[in-house]
């Protein structure tokens, strides 16, 4: 029997990680694009948090198109009324067929990543090169600022466009369900396929990214430019325009993650600041300018919030009058690091000391 | 040797002056008439423009002089309004015994979040003071549920102890008797005046934050701070330990925060975790820049503007513009409502985003840089000749 | 015995040793050059004198007591003040500020929280502040804003306001660095009279051989991380080392 209990206990510990690791993606996600801009530019992007949810509402956006609806008449049969009932066709099944059609509205949230990733692009590009190329050389409140200022902005556009509430967007019919994951290694915990692919998906991402700096030229040059910005410049490499690059990158892994996130929580306006704020704390903690603390703050971070938000954990903190601990733990943590690693898990000596 | 410039008196008196006469300033227009949505004599709103204005002048003694900018001080408010409402709970109804705890409390909770976001400064701090302010809501929406009693707020009960209320006194917040919700109307043919009782209340709290702040701008600290904004390296090799002074300036800036939230709930007893989220204290720091940082009477003005025009704004809705634009063919007047109703009534958030990013991006200096220069051109366009002296000296 | 004793200090940044073993006594009442080639580590010596860094081993002793882990506002309050090669001011301040924190800062300690007081109601602290602004000669530019004078005007408020703490030891790291010849002459001068009136110990980091030669009074060559040759001005001109030292940068 005593046997049987610790298992039980592995079973449950093996269900928190995996559950924080599709929360740990996106918190890692935000911050490595957050990182990215603070270390290129040098500028701390309030309206990140904006971008993911744009990339969010991208899906939801596709979502909208491929349901456009014909109207027509079937004689045949009447509604509740009595009426001649309206039969809605997307035009998408009208075009492809039955099957075809319905089966790309269902792989509606996968296609939106072909869409976005153009988008979030051209985002990344007008804000960079539309606004915060301006404010280079403004003070840092001014950077956080007009940025938060955007970041408003585009979250009441968003709002006023697509209303106050969240939006459904499911996953593939195929990707619906779980899969027992602790049967591998020989436990009992259930994983649902999305949360799954979400991982993957995001540790591909974070994946590309460090390849592309580490391998490229490209990469290099940013690299180079992340310690020393002036000396680059003055070998006459044309930083600024890579920095611009680079804030279009940012914006489209931000958007990426918002994409892939949608099945999982349904998006809605304030997302994206629900998620920067935290992002934030994930970036303090990993250490400011570090991309491989950004990550690792990240996955950290989400699998300690799903910990907290365990029955065990969170009764035994109610027990001290403490309910909902999971709420802030996150929070403490990022305290009690920043007392005793003021500059963070890996942040590098230097970086934002004064 | 006094203690005040003659400048600084004038500008006080000015403030004063207004802050009196606010119920007749605040109401130009006759009640029946048309124009009368455009009041904003009446006291909920005149206590907000006052309430909103100290915490204003506060946040600006922080980011004004040292250029720290806090994006956690509607935490400060928040903690402010819990205190003052737990001291109603306890004690009973009398304001004073509320605005002395939760000047004492925010006090507290400043110095415990300055202690650990000063480590840092720029950017940093910045991001500190948001998790902060963030984890602070989260406290007071749902883990200290006790305290304050979660997504419902924080209210004064029936069978609340009330241990110092006696039979007599009100049973609404009261300074010596006298009901923070008394009004006295004055009828003066079309128009219609309220004095309430808790805006001069706020009003007289309001002066002396004011006084104060004009005193903490010409002191030695205030000086210092002046300088931690410019140059910290110098100071460091001056022998001045920054630190307790950014520390102290953040302190103080939290103790006006507690004290508008301990006016706050003194108005309308009950305190909502919604106060301390990070868009509340964004909202501050917009009323600052807007109306210049680091400026004494910036601060002031920016809290009256956006609360004025948050008002009106939000009063405005499709049926109002339609109304509006009803002269209008159809096509158009729905056009232009449609565009406008994205500013307007709910959409009032829109507009202060885009005001926020207008005013950081053309007038930094916000609305005192903004009539400065327009004195400047009409001293110039006046004066015609005068043009360079009038450069050659520089307004204060 | 001198008022700032260096002894045995070390110093490295991961593999690069940037001081070994430096051991140098600076006289009270002198003016002491450090000189050397770049890289010798004149500012890194320079940063261990006032807290920014702290050495690897050895010790910093000012007047009798240890610098060591000691915070730069600290050594400040001890009596060392710094002039920094950019002039390091208060930009956004008028230059009447600028004169003034230090005054307060003497006067008042590392902090004291006078809120209440005004500025101008100290009248100590401005006669000294003004006095400041006499000496070099800055006292009808006291309403301009600091950022908008000249670099000289610049350098010249700096050193007034390490002056008006009455240090005992004042620190100049390229104090001529970049200027006009006119105001490296006037800078000179400056030193030489404070100098003189003041009694003050300097200790000077330069790369100009004149104005070296026209200041100093002992004068210490570093040279990749160890002091070389420290002697009188008149006994390093020629001395075969520092002739070594230099070789291929400057002729000495």
């Amino acid at each position: 029997m005593i046997y049987k209990g610790f298992d039980g206990t592995m079973d449950a510990i093996l269900l928190q990680i995996l559950n924080g690791l599709d929360k740990g993606s996106a918190y890692a996600l935000i911050a490595l694009g957050l990182t990215l801009i603070f270390g290129t530019l040098g500028v701390v992007n309030f309206a990140h948090g904006a971008l993911f949810m744009v990339g969010a509402f991208c899906a939801v956006t596709l979502q909208k198109v491929l349901t456009l609806s014909k109207i027509s008449i079937d004689p045949t049969k009447t509604d509740f009324l009595g009426n001649p009932l309206k039969v809605k066709t997307p035009y998408v099944v009208e075009w492809f067929g039955e099957g075809t059609g319905n089966a790309i509205i269902d792989w509606n949230v996968p296609l939106a990543i072909l869409v976005a990733i153009p988008i979030m692009l051209l985002v990344g590009y007008i804000m960079e090169r539309g606004l915060i190329k301006h404010f280079y050389k403004r003070p840092h409140a001014d950077q956080i600022l007009v940025t938060f200022g955007l970041a408003i902005v585009i979250q009441e556009l968003v709002k006023a466009n697509y209303g106050a509430n969240p939006i459904p967007t499911p996953a593939p019919d195929q990707f619906v369900g779980s899969y027992n994951v602790g049967a591998l290694i020989g436990l009992d915990a259930s994983y649902p396929y999305w949360r799954l692919i979400y991982f993957f998906f995001s540790i591909s991402i974070i994946g590309a990214v460090f390849a592309f700096l580490r391998f490229t030229t490209f990469g290099m040059v940013v690299r180079a430019g992340m310690v020393d910005r002036e000396t680059v410049g003055l070998l006459g490499i044309n930083i600024d325009r890579r920095f611009t690059i680079m804030f279009g990158i940012a914006a489209a892994v931000a958007g990426l993650a918002g994409v892939m996130y949608t099945p999982i929580n349904s998006p809605n306006y304030h997302m994206g600041m629900d998620f920067l704020v935290l992002s934030f704390v994930v970036v303090v903690v990993g250490g400011m300018g570090s991309l491989p603390g950004a990550v690792l703050a990240g996955f950290l971070l989400g699998i300690l919030e799903s910990f907290a938000s365990m029955n065990e954990v969170k009764g035994f903190f109610e027990a001290i009058y403490l309910p909902s601990i999971d709420q802030i733990i996150i929070y403490l943590v990022a305290i009690i690091v920043l007392l005793t690693r003021p500059r963070g898990l890996m942040g590098k000596a230097g970086v934002m000391e004064d | 040797m006094k203690s005040i410039s003659n400048a600084d008196m004038r500008t006080l008196m000015f403030v004063a002056i207004i802050t009196i006469l606010a119920p007749f300033i605040m109401n130009p227009f006759p009640t029946e008439s048309a124009l009368a949505q455009f009041n904003a004599g009446y006291p909920d709103l005149m206590q907000r423009f006052i309430i909103f204005g100290i915490l204003a002048i506060g946040f600006n003694i922080l980011f004004g002089l040292t250029g720290y900018l806090s994006f956690g001080h509607a935490a400060f408010l928040g903690v402010g309004s819990y205190a003052a409402v737990w001291m109603f709970k306890l004690l009973g109804y009398g304001i004073l015994p509320g605005l002395v705890l939760s000047v004492i409390v925010a006090g507290i909770f400043s110095l415990l979040i300055g202690f650990i976001s000063l480590r840092r400064s720029g950017i940093y701090f910045s991001i500190l003071t948001l998790a902060f302010a963030q984890m602070s809501f989260a406290l007071a929406y749902s883990v200290l549920t006790p305290l304050t009693n979660g997504e419902t707020g924080l209210q004064v009960y029936a069978d609340d102890p009330q241990f110092l209320q006696s039979a007599t006194a009100p049973n609404v917040p009261h300074l010596f008797g006298m009901k923070m919700n008394d009004t006295f109307s004055l009828n003066m043919g079309p128009w219609d005046f309220q004095f309430n009782f808790g805006y001069y209340i706020c009003a007289i709290f309001m002066l002396i934050a004011f006084y104060l702040s004009i005193r903490i701008f010409r002191s030695p600290f205030g000086m210092m701070l002046r300088a931690v904004k410019t140059n910290q390296t110098r100071l460091n090799y001056t022998g001045i330990n920054t630190r307790p002074y950014t520390l102290a300036a953040f302190v103080i800036s939290g103790m006006y925060a507690g004290l508008a939230g301990g006016l706050m709930a003194s108005m309308d007893p009950l305190a909502g975790a919604e106060r301390m989220q990070w868009t509340a204290s964004g909202e501050i720091v917009l009323m600052t820049i807007l109306g210049g940082t680091g400026t004494l009477l910036g601060p002031v003005m920016g809290a009256g503007f956006i609360k004025y025009f948050e008002n009106i704004f939000s009063k405005i809705n499709e049926t109002v513009l339609h109304g509006w634009f009803a002269w209008m063919p159809d096509g158009l007047e729905n056009a232009i409502v449609w565009v406008l109703h994205l500013f307007t009534g709910k959409g009032w958030h829109l507009t202060l985003g885009i005001l926020f990013m207008a005013i950081v991006i053309f007038l930094p200096g916000g609305l005192m840089e903004g009539s400065n220069r327009i004195a400047n051109w009409w001293k110039r366009r006046k004066g015609g000749d005068n043009a360079s002296d009038a450069t050659a000296t520089p307004a204060e | 015995m001198g008022i700032l004793e260096v002894k045995n200090v070390n110093k490295s940044f991961g593999g690069l040793k940037a001081l070994q073993n430096v051991n140098l006594d600076i006289e009270e009442g002198k003016i002491h050059a450090i000189i050397g080639p770049n890289g010798a580590g004149k500012s890194t010596l320079l940063n261990c004198f006032v807290g920014k860094l702290v050495p690897d081993t050895g010790t910093v002793m000012f007047d009798g007591d240890s610098l060591l882990g000691i915070k730069p506002y600290e050594i400040n309050q001890m009596g060392v003040s710094r002039v920094f090669q950019t002039p390091e001011i208060f930009s956004e301040l008028s230059v009447w500020e600028n004169t003034l924190i230090p005054c307060f800062a003497k006067r008042d300690g590392a902090f004291t929280l006078n809120a209440l007081g005004n500025v101008a109601d100290n009248k100590d602290v401005a006669e000294r502040a003004e006095q400041m602004l006499v000496d070099v000669d800055l006292i009808d530019k006291r309403d301009m804003l600091a950022s908008s004078m000249s670099r000289g005007d610049k350098r010249r408020l700096e050193m007034a306001m390490c002056l008006s703490q009455n240090p005992k030891l004042l620190l100049l790291d390229e104090p001529t660095a970049g200027m006009a010849r006119a105001d490296t002459e006037s800078t000179i001068e400056l030193l030489k009279t404070i100098q003189e009136k003041l009694k003050i110990t300097m200790a000077i980091i330069e790369h100009d051989m004149g104005v070296v030669f026209s200041l100093a009074q002992k004068i210490s060559v570093l040279a990749q991380g160890t002091v070389i040759v420290e002697d009188l001005p008149e006994n390093i001109k020629g001395h075969p080392k520092v002739k070594e030292a230099y070789l291929g940068e400057a002729q000495v």
